[in-house]
Formats: structure tokens, sequence, C-alpha cells
């Protein structure tokens, strides 16, 4: 008892100061979204200066060299590259706190696809000067960079779901395509698994552990079946037969052991071993497997093996999800017009160029798809550029972790038999209604 | 199931020194080895494997490899760095924590004064909120005052994990002893200060001691704070680098390596402290105990 | 507040019977006051404020609504209890009683496995003839490995494919949202703190002086009775400090469910994973209520353990307990005078 009321006594001397400092940073609040209007009707100022750049990874380096090549040619406008954590959850969580206290520590942001709405809502990042041509970029991906109609980022590298597959067993057991459909791919597996040398193997895997990958696949399986989680106004539309369909594939390839039992627990990286290990015919996963699985220092064993397909779907080829990351420039940021000079350069052909080279990174301009040389050092990028063609960015929700939360949690029980796909959908229905409606 | 077979043999140990105790006791101590190193020595394993032998299942590495421990220590993660900023926070923050912790609690075992079980009572409850709802108003504060990127900024809140501990801890350690030892020294003309730091000190020394081992692997293990009061690469500590691996394509996870860094940051530390307590106990119990 | 809290008359406080004594405690006071003044100040600056400020926000609720273009309103209101009603019942209630529920069992299984495995390694380092300095690095070594590398190492060691159940010969799927989630984090985190509380029970150990257990054994004494009469009594104090402080470390357990199963799994969600991604879903409110919960939660654990189990543990904090009482007989002033 009175231990809790010392603490109480202590603490009101203390909560009067939060309240000072709280109050301190309402005002600040409302004075600098006047400056952000200023600054963005400004656009094209002479706001110049050091600046910082907060991105999740350099996977390579060659992130690094390019930010010294920015630096050698611009002495006066230096970026500082700060590195944040490699997972996605930590990138955003650092993000955030900073735009809270409106720290001035990060200028520009290199913000995941599904992060643009919150932070452009939130207005923790500025709208992108109306210069910037988005003409020779993805279209799927310039529409993960806008939140209601406006440019608030500029996509910078994409990416997109393919169908992995084994060609020696398909080869083996008298196919001569890779499937198209989903129908297609269980009636190859079954001729595939007539043979010996695959008795054991599943037949299909993908990302079905209970994170954000399962959103990603959901979305897919829904796409694939001609329908979509969010209609064009943003408004959800999981209930509905196209959903129904897709949810019920999925349920039941993994009742019928199309998909194997503990795909409940994959994400990309369980995939690529199950994959690597010869224990799965089919996969979906990123393209970023095609090198590893491909390597001939003994690890993998289905090295020269396989190939690429986009997506099968219920009638015809299916739908990505895509993937990737926007660059964004902080509202709290000094320097506004460095940091969109920035992300010009980032943003060019050269440097995504440099990218894709050094780290297999898909990039977002069209043009580089089309590149003889890059598509002779990367075989896949054909099948990438038609997966990303018909892909469908995520719901450009303000509340995007709640509709994620929401999908997965109405999805998982479902797969690992626990629920019905009618009466998941219809209460995922409810759910993404009231999380997307405003008050 | 590890304590019924550990514990049963080292007390009969004590009763008894037949041979069947002796096998008894060194099963014990087996078990508990095997106990605390099995998914140990899967770290070191996995350390030492191919990067893209990472899924591997052998009780050794087919073929062994230092690709993992050369990728901890490529010039651009700047690992090196991290550690002795780790090493910094880590001391500083022992240091800090043993000198005040140790007068608190020296305070609250042997003084008389009014709201004693209050102040302890307050002392344990601070560490009773969860660590990761105070980092944003921390990190508020802390922009506020200018103290973002500096190692006070990781040093502070790391202190005020380890205090509560090492108060209720050391306290309860001093009053197991006597306080006639004290007052005996001060009768023979100690002043109150002098008989502590000559008496009480040298025979809690493994109270002390372990006090400080608890709080530096605490400080040193720190994550949160650390990774969201600093931004800049210089400052960052080891375990923050450590989240910062990558694959070298993003989604792949680097496994291998954040296993060799793991192995990193904890071996020297568990050499560090046998080689610290074997001089540190035996220095400060000479002539004390036994 | 180290200096206004002895000048305040608290309601509890008896008078000390003896004006010699309270004279002499005044100075004593004002010794203790300065001697904990630094600690308290280090507390109160960096948990005071931030504790304070959850609490606050708790009381709030902001960032919820779009304004007409789409932005979301800004400022904040009050709303009272509203998040904390909110958290009981409504559709965030089966959340929070399942997290609950999940931060209990937690805390009853690693706190018990813990402290019965501890003791063990506690014991046989002490008794261990040789070998004793292997003994002590391979107990320090599952509490060195960061937090964030032994919970990735885990979940490598519990994957679908991975070598748990490669030597169990099981296709347990550890990651996936049930009861194998629950037991995965259980072992990994008593694997990770057993040898906190062996470390901080063996320096009690150390203390006693191997003379009484001579004696015993001399007087016919067998080895469980010294055990209970000698040496639990003798290590109660450190061994019940470390158990509380682990209590208070699992009960605001975070990580390791987070790393090693995933923070949407319900089987593991604890209060704290819950607290945090309702923070990282920005809902503030909510976010600082169930912080708020869980800290209140904590208070009463531990208080309910120094009450049942504890009057020997905060006997430092106590004015004067039947052990001081006991072992300073011979001490002229101390002993009398002060109530127990």
């Amino acid at each position: 008892m009175s231990r809790t009321r010392t603490t109480w006594r202590t603490s009101r001397t203390a909560g009067l100061a939060a309240l000072a400092v709280t109050s301190a940073l309402i005002l600040a609040g409302c004075s600098s979204s006047d400056t952000k209007d200023e600054t963005s009707t400004s656009g094209g100022g002479t706001d110049r200066g050091p600046i910082t750049f907060a991105v999740g990874k350099d996977t390579s380096g060659a992130l690094q060299k390019q930010v010294d090549a920015w630096n050698a040619a611009h002495p006066s406008e230096k970026v500082t590259l700060n590195e944040l954590p490699a997972a996605a959850d930590a990138q955003l969580q650092q993000l955030q706190q900073n735009a809270q206290v409106k720290s001035t520590a990060f200028s520009v942001l290199g913000l995941d696809v599904t992060w643009t709405s919150e932070f452009a809502a939130h207005r923790w990042i500025d709208p992108i000067p109306a210069s910037t041509s988005t003409s020779s970029l993805l279209p799927a991906a310039v529409e993960s960079a806008k939140y209601r109609g406006t440019l608030y980022s500029v996509p910078w590298q994409t990416n997109g779901g393919l169908l992995f597959y084994r060609s020696d067993l398909l080869t083996a057991a008298g196919i001569k395509t890779p499937p198209t459909t989903w129908h297609e791919m269980q009636a190859d597996c079954a001729k595939i698994k007539a043979q010996p040398q695959a008795k054991k193997a599943s037949c299909y895997a993908g990302q079905f552990d209970k994170y954000e990958g399962l959103v990603v696949n959901f979305s897919e399986a829904v796409q694939s079946s001609g329908g979509h989680v969010f209609d064009t106004n943003g408004k959800p539309t999981v209930d509905t037969p196209q959903a129904k369909t897709a949810l019920t594939w999925m349920a039941d390839a993994f009742k019928d052991g199309t998909i194997p039992h503990e795909d409940l627990t994959y994400q990309e990286e369980n995939g690529r071993q199950a994959f690597q290990s010869g224990k799965v015919i089919f996969m979906r996963n990123w393209p970023y497997v095609w090198d590893l699985a491909n390597k001939t220092d003994g690890s993998s064993k289905v090295t020269g093996k396989f190939n690429v397909a986009p997506l099968p779907g219920l009638d015809s080829t299916g739908s990505s999800t895509l993937g990737g990351y926007n660059l964004a420039v902080s509202s709290f940021t000094k320097h506004k017009t460095t940091a969109h000079d920035f992300i010009t350069y980032l943003t060019s052909d050269r440097s995504e160029r440099a990218n894709l080279l050094a780290a297999s990174t898909a990039p977002t301009r069209t043009a580089l798809y089309q590149d003889p040389a890059l598509q002779k050092k990367f075989p896949y990028l054909a099948g990438l550029k038609k997966s990303l063609d018909t892909a469908v960015a995520r719901p450009q929700a303000v509340r995007y972790g709640d509709v994620s939360a929401a999908i997965q949690d109405a999805v998982y029980p479902v797969l690992s038999g626990r629920t019905d796909p009618a009466t998941a959908l219809a209460s995922l229905q409810d759910k993404l209604t009231q999380i997307t409606s405003q008050p | 199931m590890t304590t019924h077979a550990t514990d049963r043999p080292s007390r009969r140990a004590s009763a008894n020194h037949s041979g069947a105790a002796a096998v008894l006791r060194y099963f014990g101590v087996a078990v508990i080895v095997v106990y605390c190193l099995a998914p140990f020595f899967w770290m070191v394993v996995s350390a030492f494997r191919r990067p893209s032998d990472q899924f591997q299942l052998s009780a050794l590495p087919r073929p062994w490899s230092t690709a993992n421990f050369r990728a901890v220590f490529k010039p651009d993660v700047g690992f090196g760095r991290a550690l002795l900023n780790s090493l910094v926070v880590a001391g500083i923050a022992t240091i800090v924590t043993l000198v005040i912790g140790t007068v608190a609690a020296y305070a609250l075992a042997r003084l008389e004064f009014r709201f004693k079980n209050l102040v302890a009572a307050v002392i344990i409850a601070i560490s009773m909120f969860p660590p990761i709802s105070i980092v944003v108003p921390l990190l508020k504060l802390f922009t506020d005052i200018k103290w973002i990127n500096t190692y006070q900024a990781m040093i502070v809140p790391s202190l005020s994990f380890a205090l509560p501990l090492a108060v209720w801890y050391l306290t309860s350690f001093f009053r197991q002893l006597p306080a006639e030892l004290e007052q005996a020294a001060m009768i023979d003309g100690c002043t109150r200060g002098q008989a502590f730091r000559k008496v009480i000190l040298p025979l809690a020394a493994p109270g002390v001691f372990t006090t400080a081992i608890i709080t530096f692997i605490a400080a040193w293990n720190d994550f949160i704070i650390a990774l969201s009061m600093v931004n800049k690469k210089d400052m960052q500590t080891a375990t923050v680098a450590i989240s910062r691996f990558t694959g070298a394509y993003g989604f792949d996870q680097p496994y291998g390596t954040q296993m060799a860094a793991g192995v990193v940051v904890t071996v020297p530390l568990v050499l560090a402290v046998l080689a610290f307590q074997r001089r540190i106990v035996s220095g400060l119990t000479a002539g004390g105990l036994k | 507040m180290t200096t206004s809290a002895p000048a305040a008359a608290p309601p509890h406080a008896k008078p000390a019977p003896k004006r010699g004594i309270r004279r002499a405690h005044r100075g004593e006071g004002r010794l203790a006051a300065f001697l904990l003044s630094p600690t308290l100040l280090v507390l109160a600056l960096v948990i005071g404020y931030p504790l304070v400020s959850a609490l606050r926000e708790s009381l709030y609720q902001r960032g919820e609504g779009l304004d007409a273009n789409g932005f979301v309103i800004s400022g904040e209101h009050f709303v009272g209890l509203r998040n904390y009603i909110d958290a009981f019942t409504g559709a965030n209630g089966s959340r929070f009683w399942n997290a609950f529920g999940n931060t209990t069992f937690f805390t009853i299984t690693t706190v018990a496995l813990e402290t019965v495995i501890g003791l063990a390694m506690a014991l046989i380092m002490h008794h261990a003839l040789r070998g004793r300095a292997f003994l002590r690095a391979s107990i320090l070594v599952p509490w060195a490995v960061p937090t964030a590398v032994s919970g990735l190492l885990w979940r490598w060691i519990f994957d679908a494919n991975g070598i748990a159940n490669n030597l169990l010969g099981q296709q347990i799927l550890w990651s996936a949202d049930g009861w194998p989630a629950k037991w995965a984090v259980v072992i990994a985190d008593t694997w990770k703190t057993a040898p906190f509380i062996g470390l901080l029970t063996l320096a009690g150990l150390q203390l006693i002086p191997a003379e009484l257990h001579e004696a015993a054994r001399v007087d016919g004494a067998n080895a469980w009775t010294q055990f209970r009469k000698i040496t639990l009594p003798l290590i109660k104090p450190a061994l019940l400090v470390a158990v509380l402080f682990r209590l208070l470390d699992v009960l605001r357990m975070f990580d390791l469910p987070y790393l090693l199963v995933g923070n949407q799994k319900y089987s593991v969600q604890t209060l704290s994973v819950l607290a945090f991604n309702e923070a990282n879903n920005l809902h503030y409110g909510p976010a600082s209520a169930y912080a708020t919960l869980l800290f209140l939660y904590v208070v009463i654990v531990a208080y309910a353990f120094v009450k049942i189990l504890g009057a020997d543990l905060l006997a430092g904090a106590r004015t004067r307990t039947p052990a001081r009482r006991r072992r300073s007989a011979t001490r002229p002033l101390a002993g009398k005078g002060t109530p127990a």
C-alpha cells in the first residue's frame, strides 16, 4: 500500500514536468506542420546541406559506394548512411519512434511499400515535388508510393513473387511447360510423385507462417482467382466468392497434403531450405532464391535443376503481390532540397542498375528489364517482369499494421483447420471495414 | 529431470566420500555442463559452417569455414568499434552500479532510518515497468536534453535496469554478515567507512563479484535502448551491430554470421569473468573467510 | 525526493520509544539519505518520467481519426478509463486475457524450473572439486549469450526441419501457434536464465563457513538434514532475491516469444508483446494501458511473494527483524527499542 503511495507522490512533481514537456510537444507539432506546408509549396528552393539516409539494408555495400560517389560530387551536401536493423519490424519501429519525437536525425527514409500511407497520413513525410516523373517506373510500384492520389515517395526497389519449379522432375514426368493454374500444378505433382525419385517430395510451398508473408500469399491467392482484398476505393472485398475460392483452395491444399503441414511455420528461408534440399516440387518465393539455390558449392541439391514461371492462378496465370522499398523525405528534416535530389539520384537508371548487379535487387525502372546484357546475367528477369506487370500493391491503409494483423488472424486458423473459410472471411470483412472506415 | 539427477549426488557427496557418491557427483557436473553447453555447441557449429550450408544438420561443419567470422569483422560492419562501445557502456555501467548500489545497499542493511521499507519498495517497484514501454518517452527526454548518440544515453538506462537488483541483492548479502565484525573494527578505531571497506566488503566479495557479472552481462546484452538512443554507426554497440547483419540479398537471413557474432561476444566475456574471478575473489577474500 | 521523504511524517511510522535512539537514528537517516540519493536519482531520471508519461498516455487517445483530406487528426483527447475498460472487455478483452494467461503460465513454469535447476547448479558448483572453473564457465555461457542471438539460435533449433525435430525423430511444429510454441519458449528461457539463479545462489553458498557443515556432520546429521537445516536457511535471502527478480523479469517477458515464435501468435503473446504490438500500430493509449496493467500485476505478484515467502527477504528494509535481533543480541543498543 504505502509503497505505491510514495510512487505516486514522487511522481506527481515529475508529472507536472511531463505535462509541460508534452504540451510543448503539441505546440511544436502545430508549428512543424505549418513549416511543412511552406516547404512543400516552395518545393525547389535552396534548402541544401548535409543530410542522412535511414534504410535497413545495404546488403552488398553497393549503397555505401553510391553514397560515396554522391558525397564526392556534392561536398557541401554530404549524405550519411544510417543503417537500420535488418528486420522490417525493427526498421518500422525506429522510423516511427523518430517521427513521434519529431527528430531531425533521419532525412531520407527507406520505406517498405506498405508503410507509405501511414507515414503520409501522419504528416511524417513530405509529398514528392510534382516535377518528379514516374512514367518510366513500374505502375504497380508507383501505386504503392502514393497516398490518396498524391505521390509521397519514389519507388526504389521492387519485388515480385515467382513460381520456382523443378524443371528436371517436370521433364522426367513428360511435362513440357510449367503449370499456369493450381489444378494443373496439382495434376503435375501427381504425375511427378508417381516417379520413384520424387515419391517423398511435397507439391507446393509458400510463406504460410503467421507473419506478413501470409498476407502476401493470401492476397496473391485472392488476386489469382480474380478477386481483390481491397477494391480501388480502398474498401475491403474479402467476403466474395473469389476470396472464398482462394482460401478454400489454400485450406484444401493443406488438408490433402499438396502443401506440407510444416509450411505453417515457413517463412522465405524455410521454403528455400525445403526447395534446396529437394523436398518440394513447386515453391512460391522471391527472386533472391535463384542465386542461392544455384550455388555449386554443394549446399544446394537442385543446382541447375529448376526454373521460374509466373505464379499459377485459378483459371489462368496468377498475380503477385508487390514487395520492395520506396524513398521518402522526412517532414522534420532540414535540407529537403538536397534530400529530394538524393532520391532522384538513387532512383536513377544508373544507380538501380548498380543495385541489380551488386545485390540482385529488382529495379523499378522498366527499361532495365529489357536490357539484353542484364537479361543474360539474370535469367529470371523476363519472368519477373511478367510477374510485376500483373502485380498488385498491398492495400494503402493508414492502419496497415491492423489490416495485416486482421488478415493473419483470419487466415491462419483456416489453414490449420480450426475454422472454415466462409466464417473466417465474413468476420474478416467486418474487421477490415471497421479498421479502414474513418470516424 | 535434470534437477533430480543433479542435486541429490551433491548432497550425498558432502555426507560421505564413497566412490559411488563421487561418481554421482561427476555425473551431476556432466549433466549441468551438457545442459548449458549443448545449445551453445550448436551455435559454434553453425558459426563454423559455410554461409550457404546454414541449413545443415550434421554434428560438425562439413566443410569447416571461417567465412562467417570474416563476415563479422568485415571493415564496413565496424564490429570492432561496436565491441569497444559495448565494453565502454557495460564497463562504466557496472562500475557505477557497484559503487552507488553498494552504498545504497549498505544504508538499507545497516542504518536505521524511517521509510526504509518504502525506499526499498520504490527501488524494486521501478524495475517492474515493462522496459519496452519506456523507450519512446525516454527517447523524447534524451532528444530534448541532447543525449542522442552519446554513451550516457545508453549507460544511464542500463544503470536503472541493474540498480534494483544490485541494491536488493547486496542488501541481503550485507544483512547476512554479522554486525559484530564491524563493531569490533569500529571499537579498534576504524571509522564506519573504513569498517565497511576493510571488513564487510571483502567478506561480501562473492556477492559483489556476482552482482558485477550480472550487471555487466545485462548491460552488454541491452538492445532496445542502445538501438533507439543511437543512430550513428561509430556509436553503435555490438548487439545493435548484430541486428544490422544482412544476407547478400535481403531475404536471406545471415544466420551463420549472427551465430558467429554471438560466439565473438560471448566467449571473451566468459573467459574474462574466469580470469577476473580468480584474482578478485582470491585477492579480496585472502585472510577473510575459511 | 530523498530529502523530503524523511521529513514528512508517515502515517504508519511508529515513534521510537527512546529519545537517545531517535537522535542516533536522525544522524543515520541523514547518512542514509546521502547514500541512497544517487540510486534514487538515477531511477527517477530514467524511469520516473517515462512512467508518468505512460500513465498519462493511458488516459488519452490520439492519432485515431482522419480528416477530410486523409490526414490523421493531430492532438489528443482525454478518454478517462476507456482504454482500461476496453482492455478488459469488448473487442480487445479476449486478447488481453489471453496475454494475461500466457504471462502467468510462463511465469509459473519458467520460474519453478529455473529455481530448481539453478539451485542444483549452485550446489553442484559449490561441491565440485575438480573442473570448477570449467563448470562455472559453462554455466555462465547461456546467460552471457545476447538474448537476440539466443532467440535466433533457438528459432533454428526448433525449426520444422531443425536439429530438435531431427534428434527427437518427430515433426513437431514448434513455431506454429499452439502448445509446442509455449514449451519452446519455456525451454529457451529456462536454459538462458537458470544460470542467473545459479550464480546468485552460489555466492550465497560461499558465505557459509565450512565449519558449519563439519560440525553438523560430526553431530551425525545426514546430507538432507544438513541441506534443510543449514544450507537452505543460509542461502534463502540470496535465493529469494534471485527468484524475485526472475519473477519480475519473466512477467515482462518480451524478446523470446517475439524472436522465437513471432509476435502475432496468440499462444505465446505476453502482455509485453501485446503492449509492443499496440504501440507499433500507433495505438498509444491502449499500449500504455496494457503496460500500466502489467505494471500493476507485477507489483501485486512481487508484493505477494515478499509477504508470503519473504519475511527474511525484506530484512534489509525492515526496521528490525527477528533474525537481526537474534544475531545482534550482544549489541547494547540495537535489538530493543524499535518494534519489529
